[in-house]
Protein backbone atom coordinates (compact mmCIF):
# COMPACT_ATOMS: atom_id res chain seq x y z
CA UNK A 1 0.00 0.00 0.00
CA UNK A 2 1.22 3.44 -0.87
CA UNK A 3 2.80 5.09 2.15
CA UNK A 4 4.79 8.21 2.96
CA UNK A 5 4.92 11.79 1.75
CA UNK A 6 7.60 12.54 -0.85
CA UNK A 7 8.78 15.80 -2.29
CA UNK A 8 10.79 16.57 -5.39
CA UNK A 9 13.31 19.11 -4.15
CA UNK A 10 14.56 21.83 -6.47
CA UNK A 11 18.11 23.03 -6.72
CA UNK A 12 19.82 25.37 -9.14
CA UNK A 13 23.60 25.34 -9.58
CA UNK A 14 24.01 23.08 -6.57
CA UNK A 15 22.05 25.23 -4.11
CA UNK A 16 18.53 24.52 -2.89
CA UNK A 17 15.85 26.93 -3.87
CA UNK A 18 13.66 28.18 -1.04
CA UNK A 19 10.70 26.17 -2.32
CA UNK A 20 12.59 23.00 -1.36
CA UNK A 21 12.45 23.94 2.32
CA UNK A 22 8.80 24.91 1.98
CA UNK A 23 8.16 21.50 0.42
CA UNK A 24 10.14 19.64 3.09
CA UNK A 25 8.26 21.38 5.92
CA UNK A 26 4.92 20.75 4.25
CA UNK A 27 5.75 17.06 3.75
CA UNK A 28 6.80 16.79 7.42
CA UNK A 29 3.48 18.24 8.55
CA UNK A 30 1.41 15.93 6.35
CA UNK A 31 3.55 12.91 7.24
CA UNK A 32 3.06 13.61 10.95
CA UNK A 33 -0.69 13.76 10.46
CA UNK A 34 -0.60 10.43 8.64
CA UNK A 35 1.98 8.87 10.96
CA UNK A 36 4.26 8.25 7.97
CA UNK A 37 7.72 9.20 6.83
CA UNK A 38 8.70 12.22 4.78
CA UNK A 39 11.01 11.51 1.86
CA UNK A 40 12.71 13.71 -0.69
CA UNK A 41 13.94 13.20 -4.23
CA UNK A 42 16.93 15.29 -5.23
CA UNK A 43 18.18 15.31 -8.81
CA UNK A 44 21.27 17.03 -10.16
CA UNK A 45 24.95 16.74 -10.84
CA UNK A 46 27.34 17.12 -7.90
CA UNK A 47 24.44 17.53 -5.48
CA UNK A 48 24.97 14.62 -3.10
CA UNK A 49 26.78 16.92 -0.65
CA UNK A 50 23.75 19.16 -0.09
CA UNK A 51 21.18 16.35 0.22
CA UNK A 52 21.43 16.10 4.00
CA UNK A 53 20.33 19.74 4.38
CA UNK A 54 16.76 18.67 3.69
CA UNK A 55 16.85 16.78 7.00
CA UNK A 56 16.92 20.12 8.81
CA UNK A 57 13.45 20.85 7.47
CA UNK A 58 11.96 17.54 8.51
CA UNK A 59 12.83 15.00 5.84
CA UNK A 60 13.57 11.47 7.09
CA UNK A 61 15.26 10.23 3.95
CA UNK A 62 16.58 11.62 0.71
CA UNK A 63 16.91 9.74 -2.59
CA UNK A 64 19.62 11.33 -4.66
CA UNK A 65 20.32 10.89 -8.34
CA UNK A 66 23.72 12.49 -8.85
CA UNK A 67 24.33 12.19 -12.56
CA UNK A 68 25.73 14.45 -15.27
CA UNK A 69 22.52 13.83 -17.27
CA UNK A 70 20.59 15.68 -14.53
CA UNK A 71 22.29 19.00 -15.25
CA UNK A 72 20.83 21.17 -16.62
CA UNK A 73 17.19 20.25 -16.03
CA UNK A 74 15.39 18.47 -18.83
CA UNK A 75 11.82 17.20 -18.60
CA UNK A 76 12.78 13.80 -19.97
CA UNK A 77 15.65 12.98 -17.62
CA UNK A 78 13.91 14.31 -14.53
CA UNK A 79 10.53 12.73 -15.26
CA UNK A 80 12.13 9.33 -15.90
CA UNK A 81 14.13 9.49 -12.66
CA UNK A 82 11.20 10.67 -10.54
CA UNK A 83 8.90 8.01 -12.00
CA UNK A 84 11.46 5.31 -11.28
CA UNK A 85 11.97 6.35 -7.65
CA UNK A 86 8.22 6.67 -7.10
CA UNK A 87 7.55 3.22 -8.56
CA UNK A 88 10.21 1.66 -6.34
CA UNK A 89 9.10 3.39 -3.15
CA UNK A 90 5.34 3.79 -3.63
CA UNK A 91 4.68 7.03 -1.72
CA UNK A 92 1.05 7.98 -1.01
CA UNK A 93 1.67 11.67 -1.68
CA UNK A 94 4.13 13.35 -4.03
CA UNK A 95 4.71 17.10 -3.85
CA UNK A 96 6.43 19.55 -6.20
CA UNK A 97 6.98 23.28 -6.17
CA UNK A 98 4.71 25.22 -8.50
CA UNK A 99 7.79 26.80 -10.04
CA UNK A 100 8.67 26.89 -13.73
CA UNK A 101 10.55 23.61 -13.34
CA UNK A 102 8.07 22.02 -10.95
CA UNK A 103 5.10 22.78 -13.18
CA UNK A 104 6.80 21.33 -16.25
CA UNK A 105 7.99 18.24 -14.41
CA UNK A 106 4.95 17.46 -12.26
CA UNK A 107 2.57 17.41 -15.22
CA UNK A 108 4.81 15.03 -17.17
CA UNK A 109 5.19 12.77 -14.13
CA UNK A 110 1.40 12.79 -13.64
CA UNK A 111 1.11 11.57 -17.21
CA UNK A 112 3.75 8.89 -16.73
CA UNK A 113 2.26 7.59 -13.49
CA UNK A 114 -1.33 8.07 -14.72
CA UNK A 115 -2.31 9.77 -11.51
CA UNK A 116 -3.99 13.01 -10.50
CA UNK A 117 -2.20 16.28 -9.88
CA UNK A 118 -3.50 19.44 -8.21
CA UNK A 119 -1.44 22.40 -9.42
CA UNK A 120 -0.35 25.54 -7.60
CA UNK A 121 -2.00 24.70 -4.27
CA UNK A 122 -2.29 27.16 -1.41
CA UNK A 123 -3.37 24.67 1.27
CA UNK A 124 -2.97 20.93 1.76
CA UNK A 125 -4.85 19.01 4.42
CA UNK A 126 -5.59 15.45 5.35
CA UNK A 127 -9.15 14.09 5.58
CA UNK A 128 -9.95 10.40 5.97
CA UNK A 129 -6.31 9.49 5.38
CA UNK A 130 -6.23 11.27 2.02
CA UNK A 131 -4.81 14.57 0.94
CA UNK A 132 -7.26 17.33 0.08
CA UNK A 133 -5.58 20.01 -2.03
CA UNK A 134 -6.95 23.53 -2.05
CA UNK A 135 -6.06 25.54 -5.12
CA UNK A 136 -7.03 28.83 -6.72
CA UNK A 137 -8.95 28.53 -9.98
CA UNK A 138 -9.76 31.29 -12.46
CA UNK A 139 -6.58 32.96 -11.13
CA UNK A 140 -8.05 33.09 -7.64
CA UNK A 141 -11.58 34.22 -8.48
CA UNK A 142 -12.58 31.01 -6.71
CA UNK A 143 -10.93 28.05 -5.00
CA UNK A 144 -11.36 24.34 -5.60
CA UNK A 145 -10.83 21.45 -3.22
CA UNK A 146 -9.28 18.60 -5.15
CA UNK A 147 -9.07 14.96 -4.15
CA UNK A 148 -7.08 12.55 -6.24
CA UNK A 149 -8.38 9.01 -6.25
CA UNK A 150 -5.17 7.42 -7.55
CA UNK A 151 -1.75 7.12 -5.90
CA UNK A 152 0.48 8.87 -5.45
CA UNK A 153 -1.78 11.83 -4.86
CA UNK A 154 0.22 14.61 -6.50
CA UNK A 155 0.21 18.32 -5.82
CA UNK A 156 2.41 21.30 -6.55
CA UNK A 157 2.56 24.09 -3.98
CA UNK A 158 2.68 27.78 -4.70
CA UNK A 159 5.97 29.38 -3.65
CA UNK A 160 5.88 31.76 -0.67
CA UNK A 161 2.66 30.36 0.78
CA UNK A 162 3.74 27.37 2.88
CA UNK A 163 6.13 28.15 5.75
CA UNK A 164 9.61 26.64 5.85
CA UNK A 165 10.08 25.42 9.43
CA UNK A 166 13.25 23.92 10.83
CA UNK A 167 12.50 20.55 12.37
CA UNK A 168 15.59 18.37 12.25
CA UNK A 169 15.18 14.75 11.16
CA UNK A 170 17.63 12.14 9.97
CA UNK A 171 17.76 13.19 6.33
CA UNK A 172 19.43 9.85 5.54
CA UNK A 173 20.84 9.93 2.03
CA UNK A 174 20.44 7.04 -0.42
CA UNK A 175 22.08 7.22 -3.83
CA UNK A 176 19.94 6.00 -6.70
CA UNK A 177 20.97 5.13 -10.21
CA UNK A 178 18.34 6.62 -12.51
CA UNK A 179 19.15 4.00 -15.14
CA UNK A 180 18.50 6.51 -17.89
CA UNK A 181 18.15 5.26 -21.39
CA UNK A 182 19.69 7.94 -23.67
CA UNK A 183 16.92 7.19 -26.18
CA UNK A 184 14.45 8.61 -23.64
CA UNK A 185 16.14 11.98 -23.74
CA UNK A 186 14.38 13.87 -26.47
CA UNK A 187 15.14 17.44 -25.55
CA UNK A 188 18.47 19.16 -25.34
CA UNK A 189 19.26 22.36 -23.50
CA UNK A 190 21.35 24.34 -25.95
CA UNK A 191 21.98 27.29 -23.71
CA UNK A 192 21.06 28.73 -20.32
CA UNK A 193 20.89 32.51 -20.45
CA UNK A 194 21.17 33.77 -16.89
CA UNK A 195 19.46 36.93 -15.85
CA UNK A 196 22.29 38.79 -14.18
CA UNK A 197 20.11 41.59 -12.81
CA UNK A 198 19.70 39.69 -9.55
CA UNK A 199 15.98 40.44 -9.70
CA UNK A 200 13.83 38.01 -7.72
CA UNK A 201 11.07 36.50 -9.81
CA UNK A 202 7.61 37.92 -9.12
CA UNK A 203 6.31 34.51 -8.08
CA UNK A 204 8.98 34.27 -5.39
CA UNK A 205 9.17 37.89 -4.25
CA UNK A 206 8.30 38.87 -0.68
CA UNK A 207 7.45 42.39 -1.76
CA UNK A 208 6.16 43.59 -5.13
CA UNK A 209 5.88 47.20 -6.22
CA UNK A 210 3.64 47.27 -9.26
CA UNK A 211 2.67 49.98 -11.71
CA UNK A 212 -0.26 50.31 -14.07
CA UNK A 213 -1.72 52.66 -16.62
CA UNK A 214 -1.43 55.51 -14.13
CA UNK A 215 2.35 55.44 -14.54
CA UNK A 216 1.74 57.25 -17.82
CA UNK A 217 4.70 55.75 -19.61
CA UNK A 218 7.83 53.64 -19.20
CA UNK A 219 9.89 56.46 -17.61
CA UNK A 220 7.72 56.54 -14.52
CA UNK A 221 8.89 53.14 -13.42
CA UNK A 222 12.17 54.67 -12.26
CA UNK A 223 10.51 55.77 -9.02
CA UNK A 224 9.07 52.29 -8.53
CA UNK A 225 12.51 50.78 -9.13
CA UNK A 226 13.92 53.12 -6.51
CA UNK A 227 11.30 52.14 -3.93
CA UNK A 228 11.79 48.48 -4.84
CA UNK A 229 15.54 48.76 -4.29
CA UNK A 230 15.02 50.15 -0.82
CA UNK A 231 12.50 47.44 0.08
CA UNK A 232 14.29 44.56 -1.63
CA UNK A 233 11.19 44.25 -3.80
CA UNK A 234 10.52 43.18 -7.37
CA UNK A 235 8.75 45.53 -9.80
CA UNK A 236 5.60 44.24 -11.46
CA UNK A 237 3.14 45.70 -13.94
CA UNK A 238 -0.48 45.51 -14.97
CA UNK A 239 -1.61 44.14 -18.33
CA UNK A 240 -2.30 47.69 -19.53
CA UNK A 241 1.33 48.66 -18.89
CA UNK A 242 2.70 45.51 -20.56
CA UNK A 243 0.39 45.78 -23.55
CA UNK A 244 1.48 49.42 -23.98
CA UNK A 245 5.06 48.16 -24.22
CA UNK A 246 6.20 49.97 -21.07
CA UNK A 247 7.36 46.82 -19.30
CA UNK A 248 8.37 43.34 -20.43
CA UNK A 249 5.79 40.60 -20.49
CA UNK A 250 7.60 38.76 -17.67
CA UNK A 251 6.57 41.61 -15.33
CA UNK A 252 2.85 41.15 -15.85
CA UNK A 253 0.72 40.30 -12.83
CA UNK A 254 -2.79 38.99 -13.42
CA UNK A 255 -4.87 36.25 -14.95
CA UNK A 256 -2.84 36.23 -18.17
CA UNK A 257 0.41 36.95 -16.39
CA UNK A 258 1.82 35.83 -13.09
CA UNK A 259 -0.35 34.99 -10.14
CA UNK A 260 1.53 36.21 -7.09
CA UNK A 261 1.32 35.90 -3.29
CA UNK A 262 3.88 38.25 -1.76
CA UNK A 263 3.74 39.52 1.83
CA UNK A 264 3.26 43.03 0.47
CA UNK A 265 1.89 44.20 -2.86
CA UNK A 266 2.08 47.93 -3.58
CA UNK A 267 -0.22 48.83 -6.49
CA UNK A 268 0.59 52.20 -8.01
CA UNK A 269 -1.66 53.69 -10.65
CA UNK A 270 -3.46 50.37 -11.06
CA UNK A 271 -7.22 50.70 -11.22
CA UNK A 272 -7.85 47.04 -10.43
CA UNK A 273 -9.38 45.30 -13.42
CA UNK A 274 -10.87 41.94 -12.42
CA UNK A 275 -8.14 40.02 -14.19
CA UNK A 276 -5.47 41.97 -12.27
CA UNK A 277 -7.17 41.61 -8.89
CA UNK A 278 -7.41 37.87 -9.50
CA UNK A 279 -3.66 37.68 -9.93
CA UNK A 280 -2.67 39.47 -6.72
CA UNK A 281 -5.50 39.30 -4.22
CA UNK A 282 -3.89 36.46 -2.28
CA UNK A 283 -1.09 38.85 -1.27
CA UNK A 284 -0.91 39.15 2.52
CA UNK A 285 -1.00 42.96 2.53
CA UNK A 286 -2.07 45.21 -0.31
CA UNK A 287 -1.36 48.92 -0.64
CA UNK A 288 -3.12 50.96 -3.31
CA UNK A 289 -2.03 54.38 -4.49
CA UNK A 290 -4.42 55.86 -7.02
CA UNK A 291 -5.84 59.26 -7.83
CA UNK A 292 -9.31 57.85 -8.45
CA UNK A 293 -11.12 57.16 -5.15
CA UNK A 294 -13.55 54.90 -7.04
CA UNK A 295 -10.83 52.61 -8.39
CA UNK A 296 -11.76 48.95 -7.69
CA UNK A 297 -8.24 48.30 -6.36
CA UNK A 298 -9.29 50.03 -3.11
CA UNK A 299 -11.78 47.24 -2.42
CA UNK A 300 -8.84 44.85 -2.02
CA UNK A 301 -6.42 47.23 -0.32
CA UNK A 302 -5.44 47.03 3.34
CA UNK A 303 -4.03 50.53 3.08
CA UNK A 304 -5.25 53.00 0.50
CA UNK A 305 -3.91 56.40 -0.49
CA UNK A 306 -6.05 58.51 -2.78
CA UNK A 307 -3.40 60.72 -4.29
CA UNK A 308 -0.97 61.22 -7.13
CA UNK A 309 1.50 58.35 -7.10
CA UNK A 310 4.22 60.69 -8.37
CA UNK A 311 3.88 62.63 -5.10
CA UNK A 312 3.46 59.62 -2.81
CA UNK A 313 6.00 57.10 -4.09
CA UNK A 314 9.16 59.28 -3.75
CA UNK A 315 8.06 60.28 -0.24
CA UNK A 316 7.36 56.66 0.63
CA UNK A 317 10.80 55.71 -0.63
CA UNK A 318 12.34 58.38 1.61
CA UNK A 319 10.39 57.19 4.66
CA UNK A 320 11.23 53.55 4.05
CA UNK A 321 14.88 54.40 3.64
CA UNK A 322 14.77 56.18 7.02
CA UNK A 323 13.04 53.24 8.71
CA UNK A 324 15.23 50.58 7.17
CA UNK A 325 18.44 52.50 7.64
CA UNK B 1 0.72 12.46 -49.23
CA UNK B 2 2.82 11.83 -46.17
CA UNK B 3 2.66 8.48 -44.49
CA UNK B 4 0.33 8.67 -41.55
CA UNK B 5 1.05 8.13 -37.89
CA UNK B 6 4.75 7.58 -38.23
CA UNK B 7 6.30 9.21 -35.20
CA UNK B 8 9.86 9.26 -36.48
CA UNK B 9 9.21 10.94 -39.81
CA UNK B 10 10.66 14.31 -40.64
CA UNK B 11 9.18 16.82 -42.99
CA UNK B 12 10.32 16.19 -46.55
CA UNK B 13 11.41 19.13 -48.69
CA UNK B 14 8.23 20.62 -50.06
CA UNK B 15 6.22 17.89 -48.35
CA UNK B 16 2.91 18.36 -46.64
CA UNK B 17 3.18 19.64 -43.09
CA UNK B 18 0.56 18.76 -40.54
CA UNK B 19 0.17 21.29 -37.76
CA UNK B 20 -2.17 20.83 -34.82
CA UNK B 21 -3.36 23.48 -32.38
CA UNK B 22 -5.46 22.58 -29.34
CA UNK B 23 -7.97 25.09 -28.07
CA UNK B 24 -10.29 25.44 -25.11
CA UNK B 25 -13.12 27.87 -24.58
CA UNK B 26 -13.01 29.71 -21.25
CA UNK B 27 -14.72 32.64 -19.52
CA UNK B 28 -13.34 36.00 -20.58
CA UNK B 29 -10.73 37.47 -18.20
CA UNK B 30 -13.14 40.23 -17.19
CA UNK B 31 -15.79 37.70 -16.14
CA UNK B 32 -16.91 37.71 -12.52
CA UNK B 33 -16.82 34.11 -11.33
CA UNK B 34 -19.66 33.12 -9.00
CA UNK B 35 -19.60 29.75 -7.29
CA UNK B 36 -22.92 27.90 -7.21
CA UNK B 37 -24.40 27.83 -3.69
CA UNK B 38 -23.83 24.07 -3.41
CA UNK B 39 -20.16 24.42 -4.39
CA UNK B 40 -20.58 22.03 -7.30
CA UNK B 41 -19.19 24.45 -9.88
CA UNK B 42 -19.51 27.97 -11.18
CA UNK B 43 -22.63 29.78 -12.22
CA UNK B 44 -22.24 30.06 -15.98
CA UNK B 45 -25.06 32.54 -16.52
CA UNK B 46 -23.98 35.82 -18.05
CA UNK B 47 -20.48 34.61 -18.82
CA UNK B 48 -18.86 35.72 -22.05
CA UNK B 49 -16.93 32.78 -23.49
CA UNK B 50 -13.74 33.25 -25.45
CA UNK B 51 -10.89 31.18 -26.78
CA UNK B 52 -8.36 30.66 -23.99
CA UNK B 53 -5.90 33.58 -24.49
CA UNK B 54 -2.86 31.28 -24.33
CA UNK B 55 -4.43 29.03 -26.98
CA UNK B 56 -4.69 32.10 -29.23
CA UNK B 57 -0.91 32.38 -29.06
CA UNK B 58 -0.74 28.68 -29.95
CA UNK B 59 -3.07 29.10 -32.94
CA UNK B 60 -1.10 32.12 -34.13
CA UNK B 61 2.16 30.18 -33.90
CA UNK B 62 0.56 27.31 -35.82
CA UNK B 63 -0.48 29.74 -38.56
CA UNK B 64 3.01 31.25 -38.73
CA UNK B 65 4.41 27.75 -38.99
CA UNK B 66 2.07 27.04 -41.87
CA UNK B 67 3.09 30.29 -43.58
CA UNK B 68 6.71 29.17 -43.40
CA UNK B 69 6.40 25.50 -44.32
CA UNK B 70 3.03 25.14 -45.99
CA UNK B 71 0.65 22.37 -45.01
CA UNK B 72 -2.46 22.76 -42.93
CA UNK B 73 -3.56 23.58 -39.43
CA UNK B 74 -6.06 21.37 -37.63
CA UNK B 75 -7.80 22.73 -34.54
CA UNK B 76 -8.60 20.13 -31.91
CA UNK B 77 -11.03 20.99 -29.14
CA UNK B 78 -12.66 18.97 -26.37
CA UNK B 79 -15.59 20.95 -25.07
CA UNK B 80 -19.35 21.45 -25.09
CA UNK B 81 -21.39 22.72 -28.05
CA UNK B 82 -20.58 26.37 -27.30
CA UNK B 83 -16.87 25.65 -27.82
CA UNK B 84 -17.56 25.46 -31.58
CA UNK B 85 -17.37 29.27 -31.53
CA UNK B 86 -13.72 29.09 -30.49
CA UNK B 87 -13.00 26.55 -33.23
CA UNK B 88 -14.65 28.88 -35.76
CA UNK B 89 -12.58 31.77 -34.42
CA UNK B 90 -9.40 29.78 -35.04
CA UNK B 91 -10.64 28.83 -38.52
CA UNK B 92 -11.41 32.49 -39.20
CA UNK B 93 -7.85 33.36 -38.17
CA UNK B 94 -6.70 30.99 -40.90
CA UNK B 95 -6.73 27.41 -39.60
CA UNK B 96 -7.97 24.87 -42.13
CA UNK B 97 -10.14 22.37 -40.31
CA UNK B 98 -11.32 21.30 -36.92
CA UNK B 99 -12.05 18.32 -34.75
CA UNK B 100 -14.60 19.00 -32.04
CA UNK B 101 -15.08 16.36 -29.39
CA UNK B 102 -18.45 17.53 -28.17
CA UNK B 103 -19.43 15.22 -25.36
CA UNK B 104 -21.11 15.63 -21.95
CA UNK B 105 -18.10 13.77 -20.51
CA UNK B 106 -16.35 17.14 -20.73
CA UNK B 107 -17.98 18.07 -17.44
CA UNK B 108 -15.78 16.76 -14.67
CA UNK B 109 -12.99 15.63 -17.01
CA UNK B 110 -9.66 16.35 -15.33
CA UNK B 111 -6.36 17.09 -17.05
CA UNK B 112 -5.58 13.40 -17.56
CA UNK B 113 -8.97 12.64 -19.07
CA UNK B 114 -8.81 15.73 -21.29
CA UNK B 115 -5.32 14.85 -22.49
CA UNK B 116 -6.48 11.28 -23.21
CA UNK B 117 -9.27 12.60 -25.43
CA UNK B 118 -6.98 15.02 -27.28
CA UNK B 119 -4.33 12.31 -27.69
CA UNK B 120 -6.86 9.87 -29.13
CA UNK B 121 -8.15 12.52 -31.57
CA UNK B 122 -4.63 13.53 -32.65
CA UNK B 123 -3.51 9.91 -33.08
CA UNK B 124 -6.14 9.65 -35.78
CA UNK B 125 -4.53 12.35 -37.93
CA UNK B 126 -1.01 13.02 -39.16
CA UNK B 127 0.92 15.54 -37.07
CA UNK B 128 4.34 17.17 -37.23
CA UNK B 129 4.01 19.75 -34.48
CA UNK B 130 1.36 20.39 -31.83
CA UNK B 131 0.75 23.80 -30.28
CA UNK B 132 -1.19 24.36 -27.06
CA UNK B 133 -1.62 27.28 -24.68
CA UNK B 134 0.64 27.01 -21.63
CA UNK B 135 -2.46 26.77 -19.44
CA UNK B 136 -6.17 27.46 -19.62
CA UNK B 137 -7.19 30.46 -17.57
CA UNK B 138 -10.25 28.72 -16.09
CA UNK B 139 -8.93 25.78 -14.13
CA UNK B 140 -5.34 27.08 -14.34
CA UNK B 141 -3.99 23.56 -14.13
CA UNK B 142 -1.36 23.75 -16.90
CA UNK B 143 -1.06 19.97 -17.23
CA UNK B 144 -2.94 18.91 -20.34
CA UNK B 145 -0.19 19.58 -22.88
CA UNK B 146 2.45 17.70 -20.86
CA UNK B 147 0.19 14.68 -20.36
CA UNK B 148 -0.72 14.83 -24.05
CA UNK B 149 3.00 14.77 -24.89
CA UNK B 150 3.49 11.79 -22.57
CA UNK B 151 0.57 9.89 -24.10
CA UNK B 152 1.91 10.53 -27.61
CA UNK B 153 5.49 9.84 -26.47
CA UNK B 154 6.64 13.25 -27.69
CA UNK B 155 9.00 15.83 -26.24
CA UNK B 156 7.35 18.78 -24.52
CA UNK B 157 8.58 22.35 -24.72
CA UNK B 158 6.45 24.31 -22.31
CA UNK B 159 5.73 27.96 -21.59
CA UNK B 160 7.83 29.27 -24.45
CA UNK B 161 8.24 32.86 -25.64
CA UNK B 162 10.09 32.05 -28.85
CA UNK B 163 9.95 29.08 -31.22
CA UNK B 164 12.02 28.56 -34.34
CA UNK B 165 12.01 25.57 -36.61
CA UNK B 166 13.88 24.28 -39.61
CA UNK B 167 11.12 21.79 -40.28
CA UNK B 168 12.93 18.92 -38.59
CA UNK B 169 13.65 20.32 -35.16
CA UNK B 170 12.21 23.07 -33.02
CA UNK B 171 14.23 25.41 -30.86
CA UNK B 172 12.50 27.40 -28.15
CA UNK B 173 13.18 29.96 -25.48
CA UNK B 174 11.66 29.07 -22.13
CA UNK B 175 11.92 31.69 -19.38
CA UNK B 176 12.26 30.31 -15.85
CA UNK B 177 12.89 32.21 -12.60
CA UNK B 178 16.08 34.20 -13.17
CA UNK B 179 17.09 32.60 -16.47
CA UNK B 180 15.98 31.53 -19.91
CA UNK B 181 16.56 28.05 -21.28
CA UNK B 182 17.14 27.59 -24.97
CA UNK B 183 15.89 24.08 -25.70
CA UNK B 184 15.90 22.01 -28.85
CA UNK B 185 13.94 18.91 -29.76
CA UNK B 186 13.33 16.84 -32.87
CA UNK B 187 9.84 16.99 -34.35
CA UNK B 188 7.17 15.98 -33.77
CA UNK B 189 6.90 17.81 -30.48
CA UNK B 190 4.37 19.55 -28.25
CA UNK B 191 5.02 23.28 -27.80
CA UNK B 192 3.06 25.37 -25.29
CA UNK B 193 2.66 29.09 -25.80
CA UNK B 194 3.35 31.79 -23.25
CA UNK B 195 2.36 35.41 -23.71
CA UNK B 196 5.10 37.14 -25.68
CA UNK B 197 5.46 34.33 -28.23
CA UNK B 198 3.61 36.36 -30.85
CA UNK B 199 0.78 38.79 -31.42
CA UNK B 200 -2.33 36.83 -32.44
CA UNK B 201 -3.96 38.14 -35.60
CA UNK B 202 -7.57 39.19 -35.70
CA UNK B 203 -9.97 37.27 -37.86
CA UNK B 204 -10.73 39.27 -41.01
CA UNK B 205 -14.26 39.55 -42.33
CA UNK B 206 -13.48 37.33 -45.36
CA UNK B 207 -11.77 34.98 -42.91
CA UNK B 208 -14.95 34.78 -40.85
CA UNK B 209 -17.01 34.09 -44.00
CA UNK B 210 -14.61 31.38 -45.16
CA UNK B 211 -14.49 29.80 -41.70
CA UNK B 212 -18.17 28.95 -41.93
CA UNK B 213 -17.44 26.58 -44.82
CA UNK B 214 -14.34 24.94 -43.38
CA UNK B 215 -14.82 21.34 -42.25
CA UNK B 216 -15.23 20.53 -38.56
CA UNK B 217 -15.46 16.88 -37.63
CA UNK B 218 -17.74 16.55 -34.61
CA UNK B 219 -17.14 13.45 -32.55
CA UNK B 220 -18.10 11.81 -29.29
CA UNK B 221 -15.56 10.41 -26.86
CA UNK B 222 -16.80 6.89 -27.70
CA UNK B 223 -15.91 7.47 -31.39
CA UNK B 224 -12.28 7.79 -30.36
CA UNK B 225 -12.20 4.43 -28.60
CA UNK B 226 -10.94 5.95 -25.38
CA UNK B 227 -12.26 5.40 -21.89
CA UNK B 228 -12.24 8.48 -19.71
CA UNK B 229 -10.66 8.15 -16.33
CA UNK B 230 -10.49 11.29 -14.25
CA UNK B 231 -7.85 10.95 -11.58
CA UNK B 232 -8.39 14.22 -9.76
CA UNK B 233 -11.81 15.47 -8.78
CA UNK B 234 -12.80 18.95 -7.70
CA UNK B 235 -15.00 17.96 -4.76
CA UNK B 236 -16.00 21.47 -3.79
CA UNK B 237 -15.61 25.01 -5.03
CA UNK B 238 -15.64 28.03 -2.75
CA UNK B 239 -15.36 31.78 -3.25
CA UNK B 240 -12.05 33.36 -2.25
CA UNK B 241 -11.75 34.33 1.41
CA UNK B 242 -13.07 37.86 1.99
CA UNK B 243 -10.43 40.47 2.77
CA UNK B 244 -11.00 42.58 5.87
CA UNK B 245 -11.97 46.17 5.08
CA UNK B 246 -8.96 48.39 4.47
CA UNK B 247 -7.88 51.70 5.86
CA UNK B 248 -7.75 54.87 3.78
CA UNK B 249 -4.87 57.07 4.85
CA UNK B 250 -6.14 60.60 4.50
CA UNK B 251 -4.54 63.99 4.83
CA UNK B 252 -3.36 66.86 2.67
CA UNK B 253 0.37 66.39 2.67
CA UNK B 254 1.75 63.55 0.55
CA UNK B 255 4.83 63.39 2.79
CA UNK B 256 2.73 62.95 5.94
CA UNK B 257 0.61 60.27 4.28
CA UNK B 258 3.65 58.41 3.02
CA UNK B 259 5.16 58.55 6.51
CA UNK B 260 1.95 57.19 8.02
CA UNK B 261 1.90 54.35 5.47
CA UNK B 262 5.54 53.43 6.07
CA UNK B 263 4.84 53.35 9.82
CA UNK B 264 1.81 51.10 9.39
CA UNK B 265 3.71 48.72 7.10
CA UNK B 266 6.51 48.55 9.62
CA UNK B 267 4.61 48.42 12.91
CA UNK B 268 1.12 47.10 12.15
CA UNK B 269 1.58 44.82 9.14
CA UNK B 270 5.22 44.09 9.92
CA UNK B 271 6.02 43.50 6.26
CA UNK B 272 8.93 45.89 5.81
Amino acid sequence: MAKGVFIVAEQRDGAFRKISYELASTARKLADELGDEAGAILLGSGVEGIAGELGKYGVDKVFVVDDAAMEPYTTDAYAAAVAKIVKENDPAILLFGATAQGKDLSARVAGKLATGLATDCTELKIADGKMVAVRPMYAGKCFGEVVTSTFPQMASIRPNVFPAVENAKAGAVTKVDAGLDPAQLKTKVVEVQKDTSGKIDLTEANIIVSGGRGMGGPEGYAILEELANILGATVGASRAAVDSGWRPQTDQVGQTGKVVSPNLYVACGISGAIQHLAGMSSSKYIVAVNKDPEAPIFSKADYGLVDDLYKIVPELAKECKKLLG
Amino acid sequence: MPEKQSVMRSIPEGGHVNIVACVKQVPDTEAQIKVKPDGSGIDESGIKWVMNPYDEFGVEEALKYKEKFGGDVTIVCFGPGRAMESIRTALAMGADKGIHIDDPAYEGADAYATASVLAAAIKGIPYDIIFCGQRAIDDDSGQVAAILAELLDLPQLTVVTKAESDGKTVKVVRPVEGASFVIEAALPAVVTAQKGLNEPRYASLPGIMKAKKKPVDVKKVADLGVTLESKAKVVKMVPPPARPPGKIISGDEPAAKAAELAKLLREEAKVI
